[in-house]
């Protein structure tokens, strides 16, 4: 199943992606090939390959994780993309500190070990990125002081 | 009598004190990320290349720095694999083989030393074979001409896909994914921006370092929040480690046909140093007389993977210096590497920086030895590495990549395209769709493409100046061959397995 539904999205992927590229305005310079051909070309491909992954698929089927995991899987993802917007405007220390300790939390439900964790990351890494390494990194925010 | 002129004036370069002084801390560095469970040379080096950038470097001290932690990851992996059963990348996978049921007997530090000697024997004459292979190669490049490489680059596709991958849908999926996003920003010859969906971020193309990263190191912390760690804490204990001067004799014969072997393997373009180990391991294995003992603790199945792995580490560089296309996913983010720093590889590199190239050849030659001194008297200080646990582990790569995405582009857009390849890493992982292809299609799609242009430019649209020449012709049988015949050759060869642990399991069930 997992196979059959991957390759029809990889399908419709090559499929989209090959009308995108029809949209793709040329230059000026003569050129045989233009700039929409190879695009094109990897589309077509990819969307062929989908098809024969969907006609004929791997078997076993991968185990796919219980709700739990995938409640864990998704808070990761929402810590990592928070810590990307984070970690300009919040500075290093803080947003590295609970990223990292809710991520060691996900892999190992130990309260007391993840915060430990994230305080000892983001402290640890701090100081190695900037003054052993030299990074223009920002413990915190100039207007918290 | 040039190429030992060429030796010494790299030796000049790698002998100053900075750059001496990079090599051996990249040769530390290295074993220590190749002994954590979990990272392997390809992540490894992943989360490291982008930080490399932050210093003050000049390309060469950069290339030899890289190039030390790779080495080095290549024998640090063989300490997780001995002790833990735990292969850092792919080919490690087949020292667990013999080196774990060695470590259970108690012989682990046997199997180390062992497979340290083994690593060595393998890595310098993989050297010594790239220093007197890679200038005769580069001069052959000079008869690639845009057809040829066009060839060439599907070669590495269809032998990636064809040998690496168990299945060749799923490889050549990965392979146009990667030239899919590779063809994302601004049209070289047109000046046009292409399938940017308007955003002005992507006009200048998706960073392969963001997808590296990506692909390599944040997937892995989904891998391993969905296994919970678990299966990792379980391994051996190490006790007094000797020297078997008996052993190591008695493994001379396997060490140089692995050697051999794997230095082959790893210059195929694409197929690199899993093949090289499983190659060598399967080879010895069929070789030697009494093979009964083999995935039971031989030592022999402990020193041909990892004399086979670390030649094909040597031999993948090959490829990669004179014709930029690179043998396995480590060389591939060197190739990154070199790319960023505006080191175009291929013939031209030999004729106009040598500096680099000896350079690099040279601080190999010294890192080999340096990582001789770490990996068997000093092997006990790695062995320490073993027990970080993966709660902390994790998280650190997770935010070291960050750093370092953050560090190249101080922009929150590549932080968040990195996490999205970092899921995506994890879903394709979970339906094996192999990553590497993806990665070498983000890196030589431009140049695939370009080629592909030139040679009808050239030709004026005739298709069949893409099968001109017998270089090319040759090329491209290789390629086809190299795709379709592991398909009938997997019937014949079979994959062994790794080794499980019924303790481990009893463990993972209580844990």
């Amino acid at each position: 199943m997992t196979d059959r539904l991957f390759g029809l999205v990889a399908l419709f992927t090559g499929l989209i992606y090959v009308y995108a590229a029809t949209g793709i305005q040329s230059g000026f310079l003569p050129d045989p090939v233009g700039s929409r051909t190879f695009p094109m070309l990897v589309g077509g491909v990819g969307a062929l390959c989908g098809l024969l992954i969907a006609l004929k698929p791997d078997r076993p089927e991968p185990v796919w994780p219980g709700a739990r995991t995938l409640l864990s899987l998704a808070v990761a993802c929402v810590v990592l993309v928070g810590y990307a917007y984070a970690l300009k405007p919040l500075g290093f220390l803080l947003p590295t500190a609970i990223a990292a300790g809710v991520l060691s939390y996900q892999i190992r439900p130990k309260p007391q070990a993840a915060l430990l964790t994230g305080l000892g990351l983001s402290g640890g890494l701090f100081v190695l990125f900037k003054y052993v390494l030299g990074l223009g990194l920002i413990a915190v925010p100039r207007d918290w002081l | 009598m040039e190429t030992l002129s060429l030796l010494a004036s790299g030796f000049e370069v790698a002998l100053t004190p900075t750059t001496l002084m990079l090599a051996v801390a990249g040769c530390i560095i290295g074993t220590m990320v190749g002994a954590l469970p979990g990272l392997g040379p390809s992540n490894g080096v992943a989360i490291l290349v982008p930080l490399a950038f932050s210093f003050d470097l000049d390309a060469t001290e950069a290339l030899i720095l890289m190039t030390s932690v790779y080495y080095g990851a290549m024998y640090g992996g063989r300490i997780s694999s001995i002790l833990l059963n735990i292969p850092g990348d792919e080919p490690a996978l087949m020292t667990t083989l013999d080196g774990y049921p060695m470590a259970k007997a108690g012989r682990g530090g046997e199997a180390l030393v062992l497979s340290g000697v083994a690593s060595f024997v393998g890595a310098l004459l993989a050297t010594i074979g790239l220093m007197l292979l890679a200038p005769v190669l580069s001069r052959v490049a000079y008869l690639f001409g845009p057809a040829e490489y066009f060839a060439l680059y599907l070669l590495a596709f269809s032998t990636l896909g064809g040998i690496a991958s168990d299945n060749q849908r799923k490889a050549a999926l990965a392979a146009c994914i990667g030239l899919g996003i590779a063809m994302i920003g601004v049209d070289n010859s047109s000046g046009m921006p292409r399938l940017t969906g308007g955003h002005l971020h992507l006009m200048d193309g998706v960073d392969f370092l963001v997808a590296i990263v990506g692909l390599f190191a944040v997937s892995e912390v989904f891998v391993f929040i969905e296994s919970h760690g678990k299966n990792t804490a379980i391994g051996v204990k190490l006790e007094k480690i000797v020297i078997p001067f008996k052993v190591i004799g008695r493994c001379t014969g396997t060490m140089l046909r692995s050697t051999g072997i794997g230095f082959v393997a790893g210059i195929l373009p694409g197929a690199g140093a899993s093949l090289g180990s499983f190659l060598a391991y399967t080879g010895e294995k069929a070789m030697v007389k009494d093979s009964s003992m083999f995935g039971k603790g031989d030592p022999r199945g402990v020193a041909a993977p990892e004399a086979g792995n670390n030649a094909a580490a040597g031999g993948a560089l090959v490829p990669m210096l004179t014709l930029g296309v690179p043998g396995s996913g480590t060389t591939a983010v060197l190739l990154a590497l070199l790319l960023t720093l505006n080191i175009t590889p291929g013939p031209q590199l030999f004729a106009e920086r040598p500096e680099v190239v000896w350079g690099l050849i040279a601080a190999l030659l010294i890192a080999n030895f340096v990582l001789l001194v770490l990996n068997v008297p000093m092997v006990r200080l790695f062995v320490k590495v073993l027990s970080v646990p993966p709660g902390v582990l994790l998280p650190g790569v997770c935010m070291v990549s960050f750093v370092g995405i953050y560090s190249l582009s101080s922009s929150h857009v590549d932080m968040l395209l990195m996490v999205a390849f970092g899921v995506l890493g994890y879903l394709l992982r979970k339906i094996n769709v192999p990553t590497v292809p993806i990665i070498l299609g983000i890196l030589l799609g431009n140049a695939m493409e370009d080629n592909l242009r030139q040679a009808m430019t050239l030709s004026g649209g005739e298709w069949q100046f893409l099968f001109s020449t017998k270089i090319a012709i040759g090329l491209w049988i290789a390629a086809v061959t190299g795709f379709i015949a592991p398909v009938f050759l997997r019937r014949f060869i079979k994959q062994p397995k790794p080794h499980v642990d019924e303790q481990m399991d009893v463990d993972r069930l209580t844990d």
